[in-house]
């Protein structure tokens, strides 16, 4: 019986601690800076177009080849306006497919595509699995309304970037 | 007279639990012939869940295969990386910095608590306790998941070993954070501990139960707390010690019956073992260091040749067996999962009990079904 009333103490003792879950839907946790979530593209601001540049180095190194992507002249360049001779034409991403590894962020040349860290790059349920293939515009549009302000985009094997978020703005000193 | 022995008649009875239940852990099927409500024979029935993990990983470059890991050993990923990442690094002769070294370490051993914390939640809700031990382990587990998921990015994937080193160094309070939660995580066991251990009504239930002898375990090739439940004192950590293990203390928890009971407890001992392994790794670790080897390509092609790194996983021992022929891509990955050899016993332990014990066997095993199946 000893055994008994010992399991009840533990239970009791329990009850007077915090609890420590939040209302999900509701209540949203913070989520760490370096959060995997679904990747995207990014948007360069100062020309106005994708920093991708369709190289393909994503497509080749995707364990689940969850990408497709083509590549055209910029016609940007021949104005003058932009130093990327190439520039991204079709991006396809399968999210359906996509198992968030980081290894299309490692391999990325051009700082181009990253994992959206926010809760935007988590909850991306739709009602038809052919709406998780994103194309171009989609994947540009989290970084082109300006939500994308803190990707987590470090080198293998380099220093943190500190427990807590950078604070705003950094990213437009970083490119 | 003959009308009365007809009506004695018996016969027994299939019962098939599974592949969708939620007693099977997974996508495990028993089909259990029963006499009454004792076990006469079982049939375990696996594949469900086989994805060809191996033969991907062929078509993957190494730090591409790395990812299947995670997705291998769904409860200790990182037990299961760094036995690929160790296998690899033999293979092309790699130092891993000492640094590297005490944080794999340190969160190997994290993720050894969670792992078992997760045992005992399930384990706990096959018994009947469900809601509060449950609840309990998930507790501890879930902070363990948010210090993993602020260190590498990912709740359950986290792709963080990289051959020669990690991926990226730790945050700033790591060491004043792990400690912490090193504290919280003895106190959840001492919950746990104190809910079950001495409990009347679990020792009824778990005493004697799929009993197996340390012979018998060493023939069916069990590894890791089965195999030291039935009092076979054998570790790899201690026995063919990889990484730094040979620097730290720990003691090896051994049971004398074999029963579920002891496989229980050689758990919960081993999760204080993992919490003292972890303390002293914190006072070990190098303030400051490289956390990745300094001559590292980009794309990794070992020399040619195999490899054999075996590891003392939660479960038992995982082994990885590497081919390469010198290409970016090996030739041939083969995963030896210890989940796989407990379930062949599963007949022979579960025979002669009850129905409602054949559950608590099965739970007592632990199985990760994306490890058996691969």
């Amino acid at each position: 019986m000893l055994g008994l009333f010992k399991a009840l103490g533990t239970t009791l003792s329990v009850i007077v601690r915090k609890p420590v879950t939040l209302q999900y839907p509701a209540v949203h946790k913070e989520l760490p800076h370096r959060t995997r979530g679904f990747p995207v593209l990014l948007w360069d601001f100062e020309v106005l177009e994708p920093f991708c540049t369709g190289c393909q180095v994503c497509a080749r190194y995707c364990p689940s080849e969850c990408m497709s992507v083509t590549m055209k002249d910029n016609p940007l360049h021949a104005d003058g306006k932009s130093k990327r001779r190439k520039i991204v034409d079709k991006f396809y991403l399968d999210y359906g497919r996509c198992m968030r590894c980081n290894i299309c962020v490692e391999v990325c040349n051009f700082d181009a595509i990253v994992l959206n860290n926010s809760w935007s790059g988590h909850e991306v349920s739709r009602y038809d699995r052919r709406d998780l293939v994103n194309d171009l515009e989609a994947l540009l549009a989290k970084s082109k309304e300006g939500s994308l302000t803190n990707p987590f985009r470090e080198p293998l094997g380099m220093a943190h970037s500190g427990w807590s978020p950078k604070p705003r703005g950094e990213k437009a000193e970083a490119e | 007279m003959i009308i009365e022995e007809r009506e004695l008649e018996t016969i027994d009875v299939y019962v098939n639990v599974g592949p969708q239940h939620p007693a099977t852990h997974g996508v495990f099927r028993m089909v259990l012939r029963v006499d009454g409500e004792l076990v006469v024979d079982l049939e375990p029935v696996i594949g469900y869940l086989h994805r060809g993990a191996e033969k991907l990983s062929e078509n993957c470059d190494y730090r591409q295969a790395l990812a299947f890991q995670d997705r291998t050993e769904y409860l200790a990923q990182f037990n299961a990386e760094l036995c690929y990442v160790i296998a690899v690094e033999k293979l092309m002769g790699l130092e891993v910095p000492e640094r590297a070294e005490y944080i794999r370490v340190i969160l190997t051993e994290l993720n050894r608590i969670a792992s078992h914390l997760m045992f005992m939640g399930a384990f706990s809700a096959d018994l009947g306790v469900f809601g509060t031990l449950f609840m309990y382990a998930f507790r501890e587990r879930e902070r363990m998941l948010d210090l993993f998921e602020e260190i590498s990015g990912d709740r359950m994937m986290y792709s963080y070993f990289r051959v020669g080193g990690l991926a990226w160094d730790v945050p700033e309070n790591f060491v004043e954070r792990t400690r912490w939660m090193v504290k919280e995580a003895r106190q959840g066991i001492a919950d746990i501990d104190g809910l079950l251990t001495e409990n009347e009504v679990f020792l009824a239930r778990t005493r004697g139960i799929g009993t197996i002898t340390a012979e018998q375990a060493i023939d069916w090739g069990f590894s890791g707390p089965m195999l030291r439940a039935s009092g076979v004192r054998h570790d790899l950590r201690r026995a063919e010690p990889y990484s730094i293990y040979d620097r730290l203390e720990f003691d090896i928890p051994v049971g004398d019956r074999g029963d579920v009971y002891d496989r229980y407890m050689v758990r919960l001992e081993e999760m204080r073992q993992s919490a003292r392994i972890i303390d002293q790794c914190l006072d070990q670790m190098p303030e400051d260091g490289p956390i990745v080897a300094p001559d590292l390509k980009r794309v990794l092609r070992p020399p040619a040749g195999e490899v054999y790194m075996r590891a003392e996983n939660p479960r038992g021992e995982y082994g990885i067996y590497l081919v390469s022929k010198g290409a970016d891509k090996p030739y041939r990955l083969k995963i030896r999962s210890p989940s796989f050899c407990h379930l062949a016993a599963l007949r022979d332990m579960t025979i002669g009990h009850y129905l409602a014990d054949a559950v608590l066997i099965l739970g007592s095993v632990d199985i990760v079904l994306c490890e058996v199946d691969r």
